[in-house]
């Protein structure tokens, strides 16, 4: 049930976001969807790809620190209200996110949500409780 | 004026004669009494009686911080502790501090070359004396409190920071010097702009810089901002404080007390005693000291020394400002902070890599220093606030260890260059040279 989100630390330096996504250019990774978190002093850049364990591979050989990180998809109609609807499930549960993105599926004219919370599992479970439809990681590399 | 004319302006023969007999006397008191000398000359085949000229001196071994650190924190002690009435401590180059013990007549001896140092600054009786410099367990502050004293001068012992105050202070109680390193004063011109007050406002007649390398250009600067003179005071923990050397109103080199120090310039490298009027490292010797004489004393502080009597008509040699390191000391808004002292912090810390490099800026007249530190696997988080929280930690710590805060800046691994053999740790950008 859970994405396999890849996380790298970015230093605040001019060429070093390009650096990142050259290195997965180069080894023919594709990227599903992205986001990133800067401060003043440094960046953390968060990815989905097809093969996440091959791009951490690929991005350590060229010295940048990389996590594995367990996130969770929810798919939501591409309207106007759809993730607002999701966000007030998870307020009335009172659950905290640390973070949050979201891109457009083309093919089913979906869009999908990502999400990281303290608890991941209580996030799936109050997800599930409220009918919503969790993405299956497959789904997500192989779009 | 002159504080003590007979000491000030002895002829050079004068002042050899009395330092060659001082020298002996000190030599054997060392020997006698402090454990370190006694050791070291032993093993050395040298005995007190071997100094029979002052060039005699070359003999003798340089003492170093870490001999001191070693000795921490009272085996440099040449009296029993019953007669130490004041310690003082600085920063060591690793681990343990060092220590400075004063007797009664040290404290005496040490008011009376900072009273030497003000009159040459003009200062007299009648003034009225801010004394920013820091009142903790470092010198900073006292050497210029003693003086005062001496000289029967009100002294404000204000301490560095509660900034306004000190603008407020120097308006209502009529200060006519100000003691402040040459950053702070740069600061506190600024602030008392903002604060509407010009110098016409104050009435100052004398400035003291010190415990930090300047160009000539801040001096005009400063001079400029507060309407009055600045002068250099020289001087190191280790030997005595603030006052070693002291700038006359010629502005043309330090006059340093020979009655009380033996200077000589030496280099670094081989430790050769090197000419008059020569650049490098200067080495002291405490030729009155009761409580803690320290012989040949490496102070790392590049500068040459100039016999010529100055048009002050003072006879003691002058040492020129100070315009390096032999080592990688420096000196951040007047605190000494040593690089192997930020890795000793990082090496308190799970997970950080004791891979780091130091930068130093001068922004906006205060200096800033960044440390950047080297992120690894373990460390990172995917999280910002987590990471957020990492940075402040390493900065604790670093706080910790030197005594002021700085801006850690989380890097990628590998991103610090590594050199063979010493690695540039520090990266000075003040341009202070």
């Amino acid at each position: 049930m859970k994405i396999k989100q890849l996380s790298i630390f970015l230093e605040n330096k001019k060429g070093r976001l390009w650096k990142a996504l050259d290195t997965l250019a180069i080894g023919n990774i594709n990227i599903r969807a992205l986001s990133i978190a800067d401060t003043s002093d440094f960046g953390i850049l968060r990815i989905i790809v097809q093969d996440p364990e091959i791009a951490k591979k690929l991005l350590e050989e060229k010295d940048f620190i990389v996590k594995v990180i367990d996130v969770v998809g929810v798919e939501l109609e591409d309207t106007p209200g759809g993730l607002s609807g999701v966000l007030k499930v998870l307020n009335d549960n009172n659950i905290n996110l640390e973070y949050i993105y979201a891109f457009t599926h083309e093919k089913t004219e979906k869009a999908i949500l990502l999400l990281q919370a303290e608890d991941l599992d209580l996030l799936i479970r109050t997800l599930k409780d409220n009918n919503l439809t969790i993405v299956p990681p497959k789904e997500v590399y192989n779009l | 004026m002159i504080w003590n004319k007979e000491a000030e302006c002895m002829s050079r023969e004068d002042i050899e004669e009395l330092q060659l007999k001082k020298l002996q006397k000190v030599v054997k008191r060392a020997y006698d009494n402090i454990p370190y000398y006694n050791k070291k000359y032993k093993e050395l085949g040298i005995h007190p009686e071997d100094i029979q000229t002052l060039k005699d001196i070359e003999k003798l071994p340089f003492t170093t911080k870490d001999d001191l650190r070693e000795s921490y924190p009272f085996g440099m002690f040449a009296v029993p502790s019953k007669e130490i009435i004041e310690v003082h401590s600085s920063s060591g180059t690793t681990g343990k501090p060092v220590v400075s013990g004063y007797t009664q007549k040290d404290i005496d001896s040490w008011g009376e070359i900072v009273a030497r140092g003000l009159t040459m600054m003009g200062i007299n009786d009648e003034d009225i004396i801010q004394n920013t410099h820091g009142y903790g367990l470092f010198t900073g502050g006292f050497g210029v409190h003693y003086g005062a004293h001496k000289i029967g001068a009100i002294v404000i012992p204000i301490s560095t920071g509660q900034s306004r105050r000190q603008i407020e202070i120097m308006k209502d109680f009529g200060t006519t010097v100000m003691i402040f390193t040459p950053s702070y004063g740069m600061y506190l011109a600024e602030l008392a702009k903002e604060e509407g007050i010009s110098k016409e406002d104050i009435n100052l007649k004398a400035i003291g810089f010190g415990a930090e390398m300047w160009t000539s250009e801040m001096r005009e600067k400063i001079e400029d901002k507060f309407g009055a003179p600045a002068y250099n005071i020289y001087g190191l923990t280790e030997l005595m404080g603030p006052g070693v050397a002291v700038e006359c109103n010629s502005q043309n080199g330090l006059h340093i007390s020979e009655d009380y120090f033996y200077p000589e310039i030496i280099d670094p490298k081989t430790g050769n005693t090197l000419p008059e009027n020569t650049k490098g490292e200067l080495v002291l010797t405490n030729l009155e000291r009761e409580g803690m004489p320290l012989i040949r004393f490496r102070t790392k502080d590049i500068t040459s020394i100039n016999k010529d009597i100055c048009k002050c008509n003072r006879t003691l040699a002058r040492i020129e400002r100070i315009t390096g390191r032999s080592d990688d000391m420096i000196k951040v808004k007047g605190v000494a902070i040593f690089p192997s002292q930020i890795e000793k912090a990082l090496l308190k810390i799970n997970d950080v890599e004791p891979h780091y490099q130091i930068i130093v800026t001068r922004p906006h007249l205060m200096d800033e220093i960044e440390v950047k530190v080297e992120a690894s696997e373990e460390l990172f988080s995917d999280e910002v606030k987590e990471m957020i929280n990492i940075k402040k930690k390493i900065e604790d710590y670093i706080e910790n260890e030197i005594g002021i805060r700085v801006k850690v800046a989380l890097v990628e691994p590998k991103s610090i260059p590594r050199s063979e053999g010493k690695a540039v740790r520090v990266i000075d950008k003040r341009n202070l040279h």
